[in-house]
């Protein structure tokens, strides 16, 4: 209840809460102040500081100048590898999800159950029970160290998590909408386009936040699968700090983590709803 | 290929299905690639664990041999330690940490989404970018010891990241960071559907603060408890990227998890069989968390039907 004399246990309430923020900020405001500095400015004192001046030449370098293992392109083509992975897999597993979870909850079919059951099952088996499969299935179709193969391994992996989203909010649509449409003639098509879909963009938001997320940040696979100048963002990074070990340059460094983490923390700057609805989505049920 | 939109009456069965094929393609074709892969690299890879498989997987029986190879191991010993190390401090320092935080939003404070959006942000944030800053911060010459020194104080020591007996604690530490946030959601979800009239009833009966929450309200919280203990537990066991970037493994082998075992045995020492058993280890692991927790739920379900 809120007090109007503001007391002093409201007051140690709002003094605990901000440390605590303060602490959960402090990682982020390191990086972005490094980011700032110059690498000898970091190698003098340490990398908690503030810039002396702000050398925004850190971001060019990131970008576009520094080397991994003999490539001097910067950080700027594995973005691109990691944008042409997350985004086809995240349209295509959203999209199949959808449909899946349509037709698993409203459409009804022999094994319907069965099958979703089975597909959800895909959400707790480690990552380390596929990996060796995969590797035979990307190899023997040619699609090893492709982005292709990324594409494939995402969206099929990620249909037992659209799917289960897709098909619990689709379960709360009254059957009887979908036996009145079958009556008047619409089939399977008919009724995803002009019921489901239009009832659809909250769920949709959800589960393409979720995807684009998770496989922007996903490393295993892409560390596993992929070498070179075919990695994704997470894997040159690593080889990044492995490459700089003997002469560190932690202003560029920075400069480069701040770009890999930009595209989801700016998603869950304007989406952090859907982000947290995701997040909670197979928790709570 | 054309759909008819209509069903003429006394239409063949067969056509019928023909003109339904794209349908049956559409729901079927996702949906048992899904499930096919699931069961087939599953079993595919419980195979590859019994066989005598080194570069390549080649077929053969050694029975148990892998499993008893890897769990000889001092690798995977030292795995197993660490997990159970790291998965009870990090399960139950994040619990703790996420209520605190929960109880703490829950007393209508200004800002609340502001914190809230503040606290779960690192989520969104991959496992490689946090592990890597936490690298540097946790880095005696780098981060916080050495501004420590700078500032004066030369006998500070904070050095976990490179001491064998500490380092494990580094991790604890970036993974309580990254994800007590999801704790906090769930636990402020749950303060927040609390029956109005049990408080109101308890406010009638003159319970403080302190009371109300150790005797009304968290009671009502266990079964969220349950929950994030589980996923929290399912996140140490697979632990890998935030343990690649931020100690890889070291110092030596001081960090070494599971899932780190697994990809070493498979693609750096090649020994398939061995990385494969490792694997199913992990597997067996994550079920005994994970089967307990399904037949309580569905004991739960049950009971919530017959009330």
């Amino acid at each position: 209840m809120r007090d109007p004399n503001f007391p002093p246990s409201r007051i140690l309430i709002y003094l605990i809460v901000s440390l605590i923020a303060a602490a959960w900020l402090a990682p982020l405001a390191v990086v972005v102040l490094n980011s700032l500095r110059t690498n000898e400015e970091i190698a003098q004192g340490s990398m908690i500081g503030w810039p002396q001046h702000l050398a925004w030449s850190n971001y060019a370098a990131a970008w576009s100048g520094f080397c991994v293992a003999e490539t001097c392109a910067g950080i700027r083509p594995y973005m691109l590898n990691s944008a042409l992975v997350t985004i086809p897999a995240t349209i295509f597993s959203t999209l199949l999800g959808a449909i899946a979870g349509y037709a698993v909850s409203l459409w009804r079919f022999r094994g319907d159950s069965w099958i979703y059951g089975i597909v959800t099952l895909g959400i707790f088996l480690p990552q380390q029970m596929r990996l060796l499969p995969w590797t035979i299935v990307l190899r023997d179709t040619g699609l090893m160290n492709t982005l292709t193969g990324l594409v494939v391994i995402h969206t099929i992996q990620g249909l037992s998590f659209t799917t289960l989203f897709c098909r619990n909010y689709y379960v709360a649509i009254p059957q009887e909408l979908i036996r009145a449409a079958r009556i008047d003639g619409a089939g399977f098509f008919r009724i995803f386009w002009r019921i489901i879909l239009p009832l659809s963009p909250p769920i949709l938001v959800v589960t393409v936040i979720w995807q684009f997320t998770h496989i922007w940040n996903e490393f295993l696979y892409g560390v596993t699968f992929t070498t070179g100048q075919q990695q994704p963002v997470t894997a040159a990074l690593i080889a990044l700090s492995a490459a700089v070990a003997d002469i560190p340059q932690h202003g560029v460094q920075s400069a480069a983590v701040m770009i890999a983490a930009l595209p989801t923390l700016l998603i869950y700057l304007i989406g952090g709803k859907y982000f947290v609805r995701g997040l909670t989505a197979g928790a709570v049920k | 290929m054309t759909i008819a939109v209509s069903t003429r009456p006394g239409q063949p069965a067969a056509s019928n299905w023909v003109r339904r094929l794209p349908e049956y393609l559409t729901i079927w074709v996702p949906l048992l690639l899904s499930a096919a892969h699931l069961i087939a690299f599953s079993l595919w890879t419980i195979w590859i664990s019994f066989t005598p498989s080194t570069l390549v997987p080649v077929s053969g029986w050694v029975g148990l041999r892998n499993y008893s190879a890897v769990a000889a191991s001092r690798n995977w010993q030292i795995a197993l330690d660490n997990l159970l190390l790291f998965g009870s401090a990090f399960v139950l320092l994040s619990l703790a940490t996420g209520l605190i935080l929960a109880i703490l939003l829950d007393q209508r404070i200004r800002g609340e989404n502001l914190l809230r959006s503040i606290f779960l942000y690192p989520l969104a944030v991959s496992f490689v970018v946090t592990g890597t800053v936490w690298s540097w911060l946790l880095n005696p010459g780098l981060g916080i010891q050495k501004l420590v020194h700078d500032l004066g104080w030369t006998s500070f020591r904070f050095d976990w990241l490179i001491d064998r007996d500490m380092a494990i604690w580094t991790i604890v530490i970036a993974a309580i960071w990254q994800s007590s946030g999801f704790a906090m959601a769930l636990f402020l979800a749950g303060l927040r559907s609390v029956d109005a009239d049990l408080i109101k009833a308890a406010q009638i009966d003159g319970a403080g603060p302190i009371r109300m929450y150790r005797r009304v309200i968290l009671p009502t919280l266990w079964p969220i408890t349950i929950t994030v203990i589980v996923i929290q537990l399912q996140f140490a066991i697979s632990t890998f990227d935030l343990v690649r970037a931020l100690t890889n493994g070291g110092p030596g082998i001081a960090t070494q998890l599971p899932a780190l075992v697994v990809y070493d045995l498979m693609f750096q020492r090649s020994l398939l069989g061995r990385g494969a058993a490792a694997a199913v280890l992990m597997l067996l692991i994550l079920l005994a968390v994970l089967l307990p927790y399904a037949a309580w739920r569905y004991v739960q379900r049950r009971r919530a039907i017959h009330a």
